[in-house]
């Protein structure tokens, strides 16, 4: 409802609706005035001043609005003039221009004044004109279209989206926490302007209340803002922040790269071994310095370090070399282990089934035949086991041949490699008897058939022997037929045992690195002193041919000559012997004690005879004749009744005293070629073997067959007896046997 | 200084004579030297073998030391042999360089 100014009702009256909104107003209110002041419409051409009078009550609209009810062409023309002059001033002039003719429209309705008084009220409402009224929705429940019942009657006739926030809610909170200054500012400022504000109004008691309000909440405000964020305490009144740009200088970056670290990538793996063995070469290093120390105190440091270092690369050098010579060698054993594979199986587990039936008979199985090219003319004149290493033994190679006197050879085989020898040395003059130390298994003595004696060092890698006797070291001037090393002296120095055709007796020592020599005894013939030129008394020298010292008694032991006697010494007596046997007609070609019965001794000879003594009788208690001369003879270790004698005719015999005391439990060809004679044989200490070295350089190997190592039966109920005493008892009881009153010599 | 250096070339020349050895054995086929990283050093049969060989078997040797040792620190993998149909190959596992041959099987 449009409510004219000061109080007065508006009336409407019948006209068209017009858009323009300005004119229709003034439309309006004109003709309201002009319905009013209808006595005065006539006085349309009034002079101005009237209008001007009106215009100051009411804004000077009655004298046009009289000239409007009745010519709406004038009121059109004076709206048209009022928008285009779209001033106050304008309506004035309005006036002023206006015609005071009155035109009317054409089609304006004739009414008559009654009806022009009737009062026709008009509502508005809030309704929207452009609302549908009948809209209608299908209603799946009716199955009908029905009215909607409310129509929204709402018409936005301006949307603008604003950017205020309000401040305290989330989105505002968190702006104003971003922006941070502004709550600040935002409490200063309100307080400011609430300051202002009651300045402004000047009244009395509004003024501390907003500015208290102010006050209160822009304390209130700003306590959360402290809360949030630290504040610079700013003035209140007129704080006001500036800032100013200062001018940065260019940066400019200076960086310096240098070579990187070398590198290397270090990866190891650390296994519980890998561990162990770094804990075993500590252990390693500090015994070597140890053993340095202990060695060398007074060599100056610097000679040491350099001696440190040269070795060091010689290892690492040698190193490398001698390990793969370790597996190479590993490898030829691997190789000859299949080559001759069936041999080792022999060895290790064939045992002849037919000895079941053979009760009194044995055999000797050929296994495994050690050759070395170079040494194939040579013969074979010593066999020894080592006594550490059970699978190696040594060969010595010469000739016994007094024409056909060449060079020698020493050679170690291995039964692991029967292919090769593990060690070589090779001599001018021919060995002719050997022996290997049982404390220092590294250590072997040679007895050349020059007369000279030799240890050969294996730990050291020379074909030379370590130390060597020569002629004026006191050598044989005969060939020397065995060598024996003896316990260390009192000295702790080495010590062996030499005998020779030159009838000496030497004991040979090792004092710093030389051979001393000192005779033992001189062989002489007994009775027969001959008077040589200008009355001296010769005495002819016999020539021993092997010596044998007694196992436990230290002092004595036995010689044998190339006359064939048997002469029982004593190492303290140099010039008599204790006792001499007869022995043989021939010379004795090996004696040897029994390994077990003290007293008891066997000696073979080239008169085809095997004799079998107790040091205690000057006869002999068993004697065998083998048909042909017996080059060596040897107790086994296992038996005190079983030992083994080789022939010249390629036979080897086994002789088990407990079994048959006058044959040969075993007699068998071992060599290929008739004219081969066996020169040596040696029972193996641990393994039923025995290797045979034949005069054409070749060593065989055979194993025993079960009966030939027969242990005493025990009997039933009784404990099995073992160890040596079992042994001397066995023997002890042949013996007796033997030992009838009636001293006949049994074949 | 010229006693070690014989001993060194005295060492070498064993070596050479024990491969040849191996070598003139009856049934053997081939040898190869092998150093501690598994690259072949000396070999008799061609290249494309040994480098097989030698290839397969470096694993095989470090998995059965690892395994021997670790069961015993103590003890330490002296040979291996790997015996098949148609023929042998024989391992002998040194500190750092080892042999191998194989041999054809009888």
């Amino acid at each position: 409802m449009w409510i004219g100014r000061e109080g007065l009702p508006a009336r409407c009256h019948r006209y068209q609706y017009q858009l323009p909104a300005t004119g229709c107003e003034r439309g309006k209110a004109r003709a309201s005035r002009g319905r009013r002041l209808g006595a005065r419409g006539t006085a349309a051409a009034m002079p101005p001043k009237v209008p001007y009078k009106s215009r100051q009550g009411q804004g000077g609209q009655i004298g046009p609005v009289v000239k409007a009810v009745q010519s709406r062409t004038a009121k059109s023309t004076s709206k048209k003039r009022d928008e285009d002059a779209s001033t106050e001033v304008g309506e004035g002039a309005d006036e002023w221009t206006l015609s005071k003719t009155l035109l009317k429209p054409p089609d304006q309705l004739e009414l008559t004044e009654a009806e022009l008084k009737e009062e026709v009220t008009r509502i508005l409402t809030a309704n929207n004109p452009h609302a549908p009224q009948n809209i209608v929705r299908y209603s799946f429940k009716e199955r009908a279209y029905k009215p909607i019942s409310y129509v929204d009657q709402m018409a936005i006739h301006f949307s603008l989206d604003g950017n205020l926030l309000l401040r305290d809610s989330d989105e505002g909170r968190r702006q104003s926490a971003k922006i941070g200054l502004e709550p600040e500012l935002a409490p200063v400022e309100s307080t400011v302007i609430a300051v202002e504000e009651a300045e402004v109004k000047e009244e009395g008691s509004k003024e501390d209340i907003p500015a208290a309000s102010a006050e209160e909440a822009g304390e209130g405000e700003e306590p959360p803002p402290h809360l949030m964020k630290e504040q610079k305490l700013t003035n209140q009144f007129n704080f006001c922040e500036r800032a100013s740009q200062t001018l940065n200088n260019p940066v400019r970056e200076r960086a310096c790269q240098m070579e990187p670290p070398p590198r290397a990538t270090f990866s190891a793996t650390a296994n519980q071994w890998e561990i162990y063995d770094a804990y075993v070469e500590e252990l390693q290093k500090l015994e070597k310095s140890k053993e340095k120390e202990k060695q060398k105190p007074l060599v100056a440091k610097k000679e040491d370090k350099l001696r440190g270092r040269k070795l060091t690369s010689l290892e690492s050098q040698s190193d490398d070399v001698t390990k793969v010579t370790k597996a190479a060698k590993i490898v030829e054993r691997m190789v000859n282990q299949n080559t001759f594979d069936d041999l080792a199986q022999d060895f290790k587990y064939f045992e002849d089934p037919a000895d079941e039936y053979r009760d009194q008979e044995g055999t000797l199985l050929p296994l495994w035949k050690f050759q070395y090219d170079k040494a194939k003319r040579l013969a074979v004149t010593a066999i020894c086991w080592n006594p550490k290493y059970k699978d190696l033994f040594a060969v010595g190679h010469g000739s016994y041949d007094f024409m056909k006197q060449s060079r020698g050879m020493l050679l170690l085989y291995t039964m692991k490699n029967p292919s090769f020898p593990e060690y070589i040395f090779s001599s001018e003059s021919g060995i002719m008897c050997l022996d290997i130390h049982n404390d220092h298994p590294y250590l072997l003595v040679v007895g050349f058939y020059d007369g000279n004696v030799a240890i050969y060092n294996l730990k050291k890698l020379h074909s030379q022997p370590g130390y060597k006797s020569s002629a004026k070291s006191g050598k044989h001037t005969d060939p020397v037929w065995q060598v024996k090393w003896q316990k260390d002296d009192l000295d702790n120095n080495l010590n062996f045992f030499s005998i020779s055709s030159d009838g000496r007796i030497v004991s040979w020592t090792l004092v710093k690195n030389e051979l001393v020599h000192s005779d033992v005894i001189k062989l002489s013939v007994e009775g027969t002193t001959m008077e040589g030129p200008e009355g001296l008394q010769l005495q002819t020298i016999g020539c021993g041919t092997s010596f044998d010292f007694h196992k436990k008694i230290d002092y004595l032991f036995l010689v044998g000559t190339e006359e064939g006697k048997i002469y029982k010494c004593s190492k303290s007596y140099s010039s008599q012997f204790l006792d001499t046997f007869d022995a043989h007609h021939m010379a004795v070609d090996a004696v040897s004690w029994n390994p077990y019965h003290m007293k008891v001794f066997i000696s073979c000879s080239s008169d085809w005879t095997v004799k079998i003594w107790d040091h205690t009788i000057k006869t002999p208690m068993f004697i065998f004749d083998l048909n042909s001369a017996v080059g060596d003879v040897a107790w086994a270790p296992y038996s005190s009744t079983i030992f083994a004698a080789v022939t010249t005719d390629g036979k080897a015999h086994v002789f088990d005293l407990s079994i048959n005391k006058y044959e040969a439990i075993c007699s068998q060809p071992v060599v290929a070629k008739k004219k081969n004679k066996i020169t040596h044989v040696q029972f193996n200490p641990i393994y039923p073997i025995i290797i045979i070295g034949d005069d054409r350089g070749h060593v065989t190997c055979l194993k025993l067959s079960p009966n030939l190592r027969k242990m005493p039966k025990e009997k039933k109920g009784q404990e099995i007896q073992k160890g040596p005493e079992v042994e001397i008892t066995k023997l002890d009881k042949l013996l007796n046997l033997v030992r009838e009153p009636s001293n006949k010599p049994e074949k | 200084m010229l006693p070690n250096l014989f001993v060194v070339c005295f060492l070498q020349a064993e070596v050479e004579e024990t491969l040849k050895r191996i070598q003139s054995q009856k049934g053997v086929q081939g040898i190869i030297v092998v150093n501690s990283e598994g690259i072949p050093i000396k070999s008799t049969v061609d290249n494309s073998t040994t480098v097989q060989y030698a290839g397969l078997m470096h694993s095989f040797i470090m998995k059965a030391r690892s395994t021997v040792r670790d069961i015993d620190p103590q003890n330490d993998l002296t040979f291996l042999r790997i015996r098949s149909k148609k023929n042998e190959i024989m391992i002998a596992p040194g500190k750092s360089p080892s042999a191998s041959g194989f041999q054809a099987s009888c």
